[in-house]
């Protein structure tokens, strides 16, 4: 534009972008509920959290519980399984986290059983590191301490928010 | 276009046409000129626009009898197969009508791509026709989710994790999608309510595709520009409907097979189990016609990427008229490009295949091979082809060649007169 062009932005000229802009907030306002009626609503945020008694669970085992639809792994890990987890080189990680991160009492590892891939619930016991998980969908092996070590999952698996209530009741969420 | 005005014989009938012209439409459909040497290639728009309405009248009926709610679709379903009278033959039609339209949309495709369809000035057609199969396979994946099955929870979960890979906003979004922190209730009500509305999206878009076509008119199998009318042409009633009708009928055979003697061949036995988040069946697979894409993005290792390379995959065939650097359009006077174009074909069959087979091993490895033989082929042989390639001459008119091959030309003029004589009566 050169500069006979520029005109003195008038009052009229004011006026149509007050209006324009107040036309688009009332519009965003409008369309808001439209979308956010979409977002996890109060009767799913209501069950956010869930207790789990796990005096039963025998070292080795594992058990699967369901917290917000998804699978929880609540692994009672063996002392040669913790050891084999923290005595490996973070160097060699592709999410390198050390397992003393990754596990509030070491003898026990809750992850969520959701592949970081593509969210399929991988299988305890199998692939190649003795008491991980593998993901039958797209081939993600997880080591025991649920740290991602080959395959095309982006990270480790997820950490929920858990705390001990008693030696034996977990608290997730 | 024909260029005649429109006069509708009856007093009422022009009495409607100039407050509502749609005698004038219906007479441009009528009369439309269409290039007289379309092959049976050119038959599939008429049967896409079958396999539409068939799926919009069937979807119409089951959704009379399908419950959308996670404890109950499964059991609609079978309610749906061995209660409701004809319930089983309305299902069955509506699952393999979903196959069948895909057939008949990726021949419609590749007859586009082999004549050049996509090319100036039909590029906004072949746009909004890429739009229409996207929508499609939304459509249809969004239709698998509402059994209820296995399959149906493990495919919705995959498929709604690869918004996940998009940085910082990934999670936010799959939860905003799902309406919770995993596949469950709300998400199947709301892909009901989406299922519903796409079809119709389609529908739109079918109008708008139909309605760019009628303005340069068809391409035909040489790819020249024709004059219309003229002796290149005929009116597409009753020449093109007879032989789109014909066509539908062959088709309808091969449909009506499936549907009564092989209904679940397409699908998967794993969606006849109820859906259950806490066990994944051994081996996901989708439905055949999205195994391709499947199986680009298996074969790149990071999820990020993997997710990119698929909508890619789609994007490129949207750009397409802008690779293709040749100005000539059918493969018939493009001696490499058609041998590039059945490479090309053979290479999305592979990719189909290791798209079903499990992803590791040489499985993986040609399906890596075949990805980049596919962006290859759109992103790198396409521009270059179209500068390099020695074309064939290509003919002024359809009828010309014809004419060319006659020993006695005044022979070859009686018989287009005959033509000409024809098309008028």
């Amino acid at each position: 534009m050169s500069d006979s062009d520029k005109k003195k932005p008038n009052r009229r000229d004011f006026i149509l972008t007050a209006t324009t802009a107040a036309g688009a907030v009332g519009v965003g306002a409008a369309v808001w509920p439209l979308i956010d009626q979409m977002n996890p609503d109060a009767s799913v945020k209501a069950l956010a959290s869930t207790e789990v008694d796990i005096s039963s669970v025998q070292p080795g085992q594992s058990i699967t519980v369901l917290w917000r639809g998804k699978p929880v792994f609540i692994k009672h890990r063996t002392p040669e399984e913790i050891e084999e987890a923290r005595k490996v080189d973070l160097k060699e990680l592709k999410h390198p986290e050390k397992d003393e991160d990754r596990a509030k009492k070491p003898e026990w590892l809750v992850t969520l059983g959701i592949c970081t891939h593509l969210g399929c619930v991988p299988l305890t016991n199998k692939g190649d590191y003795e008491g991980g998980w593998f993901c039958p969908c797209h081939g993600s092996h997880y080591d025991t301490s649920g740290r991602i070590r080959s395959g095309p999952a982006p990270t480790n698996l997820e950490i929920p928010e858990y705390t001990f209530v008693d030696s034996n009741t977990i608290k997730i969420g | 276009m024909s260029s005649h005005e429109y006069t509708p014989s009856s007093k009422f009938g022009k009495w409607f046409n100039d407050r509502l012209p749609l005698l004038t439409l219906a007479n441009h459909l009528t009369d439309y000129p269409t290039p007289k040497n379309l092959n049976y290639w050119w038959t599939f728009g008429g049967i896409l626009t079958f396999c539409l309405i068939t799926q919009i009248i069937t979807g119409l009926v089951l959704a009379m009898h399908y419950i959308a709610h996670a404890d109950l679709a499964f059991g609609s379903v079978e309610h749906i197969m061995r209660d409701v009278n004809y319930g089983w033959l309305i299902r069955y039609v509506h699952a393999n009508g979903a196959s069948m339209f895909f057939l008949a949309v990726y021949i419609h495709i590749f007859r586009a791509l082999y004549y050049g369809s996509y090319k100036s000035p039909r590029e906004i057609i072949w746009i909004i026709g890429m739009l229409i199969y996207f929508l499609m396979m939304a459509t249809a994946f969004l239709g698998y989710v509402l059994p209820w099955g296995q399959m149906s929870f493990w495919g919705a979960t995959v498929i709604t994790n690869l918004f996940s890979a998009i940085p910082l906003v990934g999670e936010s979004i799959t939860h905003w999608l799902w309406g919770g922190y995993s596949v469950d209730n709300p998400t199947l009500t709301r892909f009901f309510s989406l299922h519903y509305l796409f079809p119709f999206l389609i529908l739109g878009l079918v109008i708008l595709h139909i309605w760019a076509l009628h303005v340069p008119g068809n391409n035909n199998p040489i790819g020249i520009d024709i004059k219309k009318p003229s002796n290149d042409t005929v009116p597409f009633h009753p020449y093109i409907v007879i032989k789109d009708i014909f066509a539908l009928l062959i088709f309808l055979i091969i449909f009506a097979f499936f549907v009564f003697f092989s209904p679940n061949i397409l699908g998967h036995s794993d969606n006849y189990i109820e859906a259950n988040p806490l066990v994944t069946p051994a081996h996901i697979v989708p439905e055949w016609y999205l195994l391709p894409f499947y199986a680009i993005l298996r074969s790149i290792p990071d999820k990020l990427l993997g997710v990119i390379a698929m909508f890619a995959a789609i994007f490129v065939l949207v750009i397409l008229p802008w690779l293709d650097t040749s100005k000539v359009r059918s493969a018939l006077f493009r001696p490499i490009y058609k041998q590039f174009y059945w490479f090309l074909v053979a290479d999305v069959l592979i990719l189909g295949y290791m798209g079903a087979m499990p992803a590791e091993g040489i499985y993986l490895l040609v399906a890596r091979v075949a990805t980049a033989y596919y962006f290859i082929h759109f992103l790198i042989i396409l521009p270059i082809l179209g500068r390099k390639e020695r074309t064939l001459d290509v003919p002024l008119s359809i009828t010309e060649p014809v004419l060319g091959g006659m020993p006695n030309p005044s022979m070859a003029k009686a018989k287009s007169d005959k033509v000409k004589i024809n098309s008028l009566g």
